[in-house]
């Protein structure tokens, strides 16, 4: 396969477009012929990092989340992108059980979970301009 | 824990949430993310209290999809239940939730039962590092 393909949205950082991403991004990669395992991935990682705009990054629900995705052959390459608080320490952030917002029962998951669900993951932050979320994954290399 | 109709509490509630004899069963929803988690944790912790609940069992039967924010309520109940001597469970989990699970290390911290039980020895030995 050497199609290529791209689309990009946004919206309201708000929890009721968490599943919107996830099912949009999930139609966009349907046509790679993904397995059932390799979509729920995809829908994890993305809901991941789409709570992570909404709830680290953001303050305001009228703030936007960038979320744009690429196919290229076998592979896809998602980002999500916020303009909002950023990551003062991205390697602490990305450890396991890492999280500022314990009081919200928060736990440090969602890195962990993008990084075992993906191939890839990439993070590039400033404080108070934003935080982008870059992950990869190739379809059709069922591993265990 | 007090098992007979609960009075006054019914409108507001009991979307996720059923009071059984002796612990109180969540059907967990087909997708629990961030955007669910609160009015399960609401729910549920307005029965706990309510009913002095000392066992919390998560049912999974229906659910699709988990993220992190689901394993924060279950995490968090735990915790809660751990402080008063309490305990929670969950049950039916499907291939996804397990994998889940799994990869989160919560299968170490919440006992499981029913719906591939009967792999979970395996997998875990397989998944111990
Ligand atoms: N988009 C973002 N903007 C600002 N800070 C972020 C962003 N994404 C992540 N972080 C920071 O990184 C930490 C770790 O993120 P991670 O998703 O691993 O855990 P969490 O969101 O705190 O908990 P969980 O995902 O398990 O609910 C967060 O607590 C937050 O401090
Ligand atoms: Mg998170």
């Amino acid at each position: 396969m050497q199609s290529k393909n791209e689309m990009r949205m946004w919206f309201d950082a708000r929890s009721v477009n968490e599943g919107f991403a996830r099912v949009a991004v999930a139609s966009f990669v349907a046509e790679m012929n993904p397995t059932l395992d390799e979509i729920s991935d995809i829908k994890t990682a993305v809901s991941e990092a789409v709570t992570n705009a909404i709830i680290h990054g953001y303050e305001r629900p009228e703030d936007k989340v960038l979320l744009s995705c690429v196919i290229e052959g076998d592979t896809v390459e998602i980002v999500v992108e916020d303009t909002g608080r950023g990551i003062p320490d991205i390697e602490k952030a990305m450890e396991p059980f890492y999280t500022t917002k314990p009081e919200l029962e928060r736990s440090g998951m969602g890195f962990s979970f993008m990084e075992a669900f993906m191939d890839d993951v990439q993070v590039s932050s400033a404080v108070g301009k934003g935080t982008s979320v870059r992950m990869r994954k190739k379809i059709g290399v069922q591993e265990g | 824990m007090p098992h007979g109709r609960r009075s006054g509490m019914e409108n507001i509630m009991e979307k996720y949430c059923e009071l059984k004899d002796g612990y109180l069963l969540v059907h967990v929803p087909r997708e629990l993310d961030h955007h669910r988690a609160g009015g399960l944790r609401m729910e549920a912790d307005l029965l706990i209290d309510a009913y002095q609940v000392r066992k919390v069992v998560f049912d999974f039967s229906g659910t699709e999809f988990m993220d992190s924010s689901g394993i924060g309520v279950i995490i968090g109940r735990s915790r809660n239940m751990g402080y008063c001597g309490g305990e929670v469970m969950a049950r039916n989990l499907n291939e996804r939730i397990r994998k889940i699970f799994m990869v989160s290390g919560l299968h170490k911290i919440v006992k499981t039962e029913g719906g591939m039980a009967g792999n979970t020895n395996r997998m875990e030995k397989n998944h111990a590092e």
